[in-house]
């Protein structure tokens, strides 16, 4: 009798964890789609007055007017995200290589904190420093040095601040792909007469190629997103930049600088929803994109 | 017996991680065109005295050694020779299958490209004879192009095999080389080291009594970083020495 008592209660917690269980994750999967639905529901007013085309390619701003545009916000976006992943990208892969292969293990225990502190510096502290030093460097030494005048708070500048607080994250990630490698596949190679450098290249590299577009696709959904240190340097002037040295005004600057202001235009608020729909439209296909160049290259090896 | 020529001769060899000796003065000579098999428990120093051979050891940081190998009259231990040359003249086998991240051709081709043999037409030819020679070549010709990761595991290994042949080693190191594969992969890289003698020197880690009964020429016995006994197969087995060796023979201990 007492053991019939049992077996029905531990039913009974089986089934109530059963659906807490789902519950939860049932959460985890609606909470992107009730922001989606939110931010579509909020921006259908601007959609509705101006098509996508023209929103998305239109370069005149003028909220006044009830003209949006917002290609200037895009390519200020596109190029800050672009350049701070290109100067990120060989660092990291470099420096990763030579932890991981080169370095003996005390200097990886010995970095690895340095990288992870890097990694938990709130980003209003790079924004400061971009300020304090990047600005004036691209303003007064970078830009003249390639012919180009420049104010210093530019695209440049985001795009430089943006790499350095890239390099902890994507660092990381790189380390630990290139630690996956078994250590028998390396002695293979090895074992054939390859030099340490020529099975890097052929074994390494090829072997952690899915992985290292992983690292830069979630790098460059980062990048994209990050708001609050680009901001700090950018310039925040609207307008399709003539070169990488004027000011720029990327998507999440305009919409922190500018939510909450300015909500008697009409169509601003919608605008602004309109630009945070934008942000997680591109985030969500750079993802997927570099989802599906995993699994294709996985199967290929 | 016929006479035999040594091949590689250890000599006196220690080897330490840090301070804990794993190796404690080993001396075995390797007849050449035999297969020598070193058998003993796990965890013996088979493995390490195997890449101490062909100094995979150096990567692994903290090892330090004392002591000779000689092979063809040059001690590779403490050479100043470019490593990468002394480990062309052995194959390295190990226990599961290495394929590197690349077709098949690529595989075997990779070794020929490091010894400096490029282009198609020269690569063709000789891929094909080492994928012949690890009996590999009938089950891979309509897919050389595929990834090696695709093939069978017992495939994978006779590819290793034939990639390992391909950069025209003399002796073959193989660490427990069947360990990971079924009986009939096993059986034919088994048969394949038989017809690999020939042109080869075998050297070959086990801890399985039976394979090293089937496919020695010489046995070395070790256990716990020393070699314990080493003789001629048959004398081996069915007149062992010492007293450590009857016991591991019969199963006392493993």
């Amino acid at each position: 009798m007492a053991l019939c008592n049992y077996y029905r209660k531990r039913k009974l917690m089986d089934n109530l964890v059963g659906w807490w269980i789902r519950l939860m994750v049932f959460l985890v999967v609606a909470l992107p789609l009730f922001i989606t639905a939110s931010l579509l529901s909020k921006s259908w007013l601007i959609l509705g007055h101006i098509s996508l085309p023209e929103l998305l390619f239109s370069s005149v701003w003028r909220p006044l007017a009830g003209e949006f545009g917002f290609w200037p916000f895009i390519i200020s976006s596109l190029w800050v995200t672009f350049i701070g992943l290109s100067l990120t990208a060989p660092v990291c892969l470099l420096s990763a290589i030579f932890l991981t292969y080169y370095g003996s293990r005390r200097l990886l225990g010995f970095m690895q904190p340095i990288i992870d502190i890097l990694a938990g510096i709130p980003s209003v502290i790079y924004g400061v420093w971009g300020i304090l030093v990047i600005v004036p460097a691209v303003g007064k030494y970078l830009a003249p040095m390639l012919g180009y005048e420049s104010p210093g708070f530019s695209i440049m500048a985001g795009g430089i601040v943006l790499s350095v607080m890239l390099i902890p994250f994507v660092l990381n990630i790189l380390i630990e792909i290139f630690r996956t490698v078994q250590h028998d596949l390396l002695d293979a190679s090895l074992s054939l007469g390859a030099s340490k450098w020529q099975t890097i290249k052929h074994v390494v590299l090829r072997k952690s190629f899915a992985g290292m577009i992983s690292a830069f696709g979630l790098g460059l959904s980062r990048a994209f997103g990050e708001t609050i240190a680009v901001l700090m340097v950018v310039g925040n002037v609207v307008g399709v930049p003539e070169n990488l040295f004027q000011p720029g005004y990327p998507l999440p600057a305009l919409i922190a600088n500018n939510y909450g202001e300015m909500l008697s235009i009409p169509m601003f608020d919608s605008a602004l929803m309109f630009a945070a729909l934008l942000l997680m439209v591109v985030v969500v296909v750079f993802n997927m994109i570099s989802r599906r160049t995993i699994i294709y290259l996985e199967s290929r090896q | 017996m016929a006479m035999e020529t040594t091949k590689l001769s250890i000599q006196n060899l220690n080897l330490w991680f840090g301070k804990q000796k794993i190796l404690n003065n080993i001396n075995i000579d390797i007849p050449e065109n035999k297969v020598t098999v070193i058998l003993g428990p796990s965890g013996c120093g088979k493995t390490t005295l195997m890449k101490t051979m062909n100094r995979l050891v150096d990567l692994q940081g903290g090892a330090r050694t004392s002591g000779k190998i000689i092979l063809d009259g040059e001690d590779i231990l403490n050479t100043r020779r470019d490593i990468a040359l002394v480990r062309q003249k052995m194959g390295l086998l190990s226990q599961r299958p290495t394929p590197l991240p690349m077709s098949i051709f690529n595989n075997v081709a990779y070794g020929l490209r490091l010894k400096g043999i490029r282009g198609r037409k020269k690569l063709t030819p000789l891929v094909e004879k080492h994928l012949i020679e690890a009996n590999l070549w009938d089950e891979v010709r309509d897919r050389l192009h595929d990834p090696a990761s695709r093939l069978s595991i017992g495939q994978q290994q006779r590819l290793c095999l034939a990639r390992g042949l391909a950069v025209d080693p003399e002796i073959i190191l193989a660490d427990e080389p069947t360990s990971a594969l079924d009986p009939i992969s096993a059986s034919v890289i088994e048969n394949q080291f038989f017809k690999l003698k020939e042109n080869y020197t075998i050297l070959l880690v086990t801890h399985i009594m039976r394979q090293a009964r089937r496919i020695a020429d010489k046995v070395v016995f070790m256990y716990l970083g020393e070699v314990i006994e080493q003789a001629d197969v048959h004398e081996f087995f069915n007149n062992p020495k010492q007293k450590m060796t009857r016991d591991y023979l019969q199963g006392a201990f493993y």
